[in-house]
């Protein structure tokens, strides 16, 4: 077990960043870590930008991770990862859902949606690597552009020691009971994607 | 067994647990999930009042009648409620009453960043503050306990990252309980009728108590000395505790879970321990000013700052700055300039067309608080002002009273009226007032993530109730002039809102459609036809996130769009339409 393991979740209302970050908050519990989770959510259903924070550690006080601190950033959107590379620990992991939702002074044409190459840049100048992950088209593949979230957490498990039972267990008990194997068809599928087989 | 539970899940939790039998509360972030989680426990009465005060009056009904009662509201409700908390004060009650007030540093979603902990002093009220859910679980019996031993209601603080924080919680057993008979009500005129000759009766109590719960806070485990070095003594509460733990790890704390009356002796104590007394507390120096009156010298707003909400690296920063720690952390890693994401009416959203008729007449809209606030964001920019709950009706009253060059409107929600809009339309009938007032009626309280209301047609344990209906109510008032309009029908609005503001006499337009999010309404989304639009920008200024802005036109994102047609309807070429089955428009 380590001593501490700071996530960090970044995504847009409605990509369901709230509900994995859930998951796995209950994988670290079920591990016997003890874990804190805090989000923030306030206008999130009208297309803001939505946080969360997930840590395990041996005892853990802050339900925030710290700047600076963040073991691996999930981004469900590619410009929101942007937003947080004062968040990264050094050799930090971005996984990162390769998926655009434009804001509107984008679709107003007052702004730029950052390219590809500038968001890497932006998280590996401090400290980060890199992941994309595609998310979104494998969510649409398996029918629900909802199941994005899952898929990137198939994605993150592939880079931990918690064993894959732990993960689809919790993945079962927190998806509404109709979606449990789709959930988990997702969850494998990314976590296969990471491990390249 | 351990369950993962956010602090507002916890606070349920703990009210069950307590054989808590009466709820009742407004929604309001962050304390709106107190109740949504605490009504679906087996046994439990819960409702959603109209506004907090009434429901602060019905946790007061419960607790005169010998029941336990738990009350939820965010930091301004309390405003709204004060009155009960200063009569229940001098009342006391039978059973315990336990208020759960969330506070929101940093104004994640509310309109001040008030520090509520005044409230407990100003009315002579216990507070505790619990630090985890946890903690939250336990605050809500040990509030009840208190209540009960020293006959008076009891706060419990909240902010909102405790609320929205999730960490391990114990279950438990409830109580079991055999179902209380009905017992007579108990009368006793000088305790609860608070006519002055009684009042002055029980000012005296009031004092006494003060001084029992004082003595109290020295002995109870919710405050507690964590020993540690000698060098730097912390006092804290609440969240901020594990912030403060992570930055100062080898500290002596006092972490105090019971932030009203202060323990003059612990703080003593802890000051007789450590060469250096810093106190960490969000917003005003409610615990430091204490701590200073005792004569004794301590670091506090002097390094923590009194606005916003902290973190562990702000508090870490803080600490450095002043030389508390070692270190300094400037961050080398530059922040990108990114576009931003702001909250926006989701697509399909009936406000829309109530708005945009609103800035094309060039109305002066007076607001008040909801998901149409957002209506004053750009390109929309069509409401100038927003206070309080409420404010609408009597703000415009003033403005209409000293007459300027614009037409002007207050504009409502639905819930919002019937939480204290009321009172200020019948103000406006009974003084003869001009004004037009709208309610933007979408047929639930959205902003709070949809919530029943008194015009819903349900309560919020799911029974059908009669729909209030706002036009009716106007009318019987003495209203004359009242239109029900579908805000998406843009000439009927525009017709509608010219007729009511050159009228004589006050008037009420409904702008009626169900919010979109909660009935899930979805058509066939929308597509430009590149021949026909000529870019004119009318559809841009609408402020619908799936129309963008592309090379050579317009183009509407199918994902987001929900087909509600308000864009084609003010389309100046009608090149927006559904896709026929050539892919075009038709
Ligand atoms: C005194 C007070 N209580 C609660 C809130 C939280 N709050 C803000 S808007 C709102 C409800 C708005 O509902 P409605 O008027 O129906 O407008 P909608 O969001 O549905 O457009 C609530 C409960 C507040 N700001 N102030």
């Amino acid at each position: 077990m380590k001593k501490k393991i700071d996530f960090l979740f970044a995504g847009v209302g409605g990509q369901g960043t709230i509900l994995v970050s859930n998951i796995l908050a209950e994988v670290g519990k079920s591990c016997g870590y003890d874990v804190k989770k805090s989000e923030v959510h306030g206008m999130s259903q009208r297309g803001g930008a939505v946080e969360s924070h997930v840590r395990w550690g041996e005892k853990v006080y802050a339900p925030v991770v710290e700047e600076g601190g963040a073991d691996y950033l999930m981004a469900f959107e590619m410009l929101e990862a942007a937003r947080w590379p004062h968040y990264l620990a050094p050799g930090s992991i971005a996984i990162i859902n390769r998926h655009r939702v434009m804001p509107p002074s984008v679709n107003l044409g007052k702004e730029k949606y950052p390219e590809e190459k500038e968001i890497e840049s932006i998280l590996t100048g401090a400290g980060g690597q890199v992941t994309w992950v595609e998310g979104a088209a494998k969510a649409l593949e398996l029918g629900n552009m909802a199941l994005a979230g899952v898929v990137l957490l198939g994605a993150l498990s592939a880079r931990l020691d918690e064993p894959v039972e732990a993960w689809t267990k919790a993945v079962e008990d927190l998806v509404p009971a109709k979606f449990k194997e789709l959930n988990v068809k997702a969850f494998l599928a990314g976590r296969e994607m990471a491990t390249g087989n | 067994m351990k369950k993962i539970m956010s602090g507002n899940e916890a606070f349920a939790y703990g009210a069950y647990l307590a054989g808590i039998k009466v709820g009742a509360a407004y929604p309001g972030t962050p304390s709106t999930e107190i109740m949504d989680n605490f009504s679906k426990y087996p046994g439990v009465y819960a409702e959603w009042s109209a506004n907090e005060k009434v429901a602060f009056d019905v946790g007061a009904g419960a607790a005169y009648a010998g029941g336990r009662a738990l009350v939820a509201m965010k930091h301004v409700g309390m405003n709204v409620a004060s009155e009960v908390l200063f009569y229940t004060s001098y009342t006391g009650m039978k059973g315990g009453l336990v208020v759960i007030n969330a506070d929101d540093p940093g104004m994640h979603s509310s309109q001040n960043e008030q520090d509520n902990r005044h409230y407990a002093r100003f009315a002579k009220v216990p507070m505790l503050e619990p630090a985890d859910s946890e903690e939250a679980k336990q605050s809500v019996k040990a509030a009840l306990e208190i209540s009960e031993s020293f006959d008076t209601p009891v706060v419990v603080r909240t902010t909102t990252r405790l609320s929205h924080s999730l960490s391990i919680v114990e279950m438990e057993e409830p109580v079991a309980e055999a179902p209380a008979e009905s017992v007579a009500y108990e009368r006793n005129a000088s305790k609860y009728v608070m006519v002055p000759a009684y009042a002055r009766g029980r000012h005296p109590v009031i004092e006494e108590r003060l001084k029992k719960l004082a003595e109290f806070a020295e002995t109870t485990p919710l405050n507690r000395i964590e020993p540690g070095d000698d060098q730097i003594g912390i006092i804290t509460s609440g969240v901020v505790y594990q912030y403060a733990r992570e930055v100062f790890p080898n500290a002596t704390f006092l972490k105090l879970g019971m932030v009203y009356p202060l323990p003059d002796g612990l703080i003593r104590e802890l000051a007789g321990r450590v060469k250096q007394v810093v106190v960490i507390e969000e917003l005003d120096p409610f615990i430091e000013e204490h701590v200073r009156l005792l004569g004794i010298q301590t670091r506090g707003k002097d390094v923590f700052s009194n606005i916003g909400e902290f973190s562990p690296g702000r508090i870490r920063r803080f600490a450095q700055e002043a030389g508390l720690i070692p270190g300094s952390n400037q961050s080398t890693v530059t922040m990108p300039q990114l576009p931003g994401r702001p909250p926006m009416l989701c697509p399909g959203c009936g406000h829309r067309g109530l708005f945009y008729a609103l800035q094309r007449l060039n109305v002066a809209a007076f607001g008040d608080i909801g998901c149409y606030t957002l209506g004053a964001a750009p390109p929309l920019s069509a409401m100038h002002t927003c206070g309080c709950m409420g404010a609408s009706i009597g703000v415009i009253q003033g403005v209409d009273r000293v007459g300027v060059k614009d037409r002007t409107v207050a504009v409502i929600g639905d819930s919002t009226f019937f939480h204290s809009g009321v009172a200020p339309l019948i103000s406006l009938k009974y003084n003869n007032s001009s004004s037009t007032v709208i309610v933007v009626d979408n047929r639930i309280t959205a902003m709070t993530g949809h919530q029943e209301n008194p015009g819903s047609g349900k309560t919020l344990q799911g029974a059908d109730t009669p729909v209030i209906k706002i036009d009716e109510l106007a009318r019987s008032i003495g209203f004359n002039k009242v239109d029900v309009i579908n805000p998406y029908e843009f000439r009927t609005v525009v017709d509608t809102i010219k007729d009511h503001v050159q009228s004589e006499e006050s008037s009420l337009i409904v702008a009626q459609y169900p919010c979109v999010l909660n009935i899930r309404e979805k058509k066939p989304a929308l597509v430009v036809d590149v021949e026909k639009c000529n870019e004119c920008g009318n559809c841009i200024r609408i402020g619908c996130s799936p129309i963008t802005k592309v090379e050579g036109g317009i183009s509407i994102n199918a994902e987001l769009c929900i087909g509600c047609g308000f864009c084609a309807t003010i389309c100046s070429q009608g090149a927006i339409g559904p896709q026929n089955k050539e892919g075009g428009t038709d």
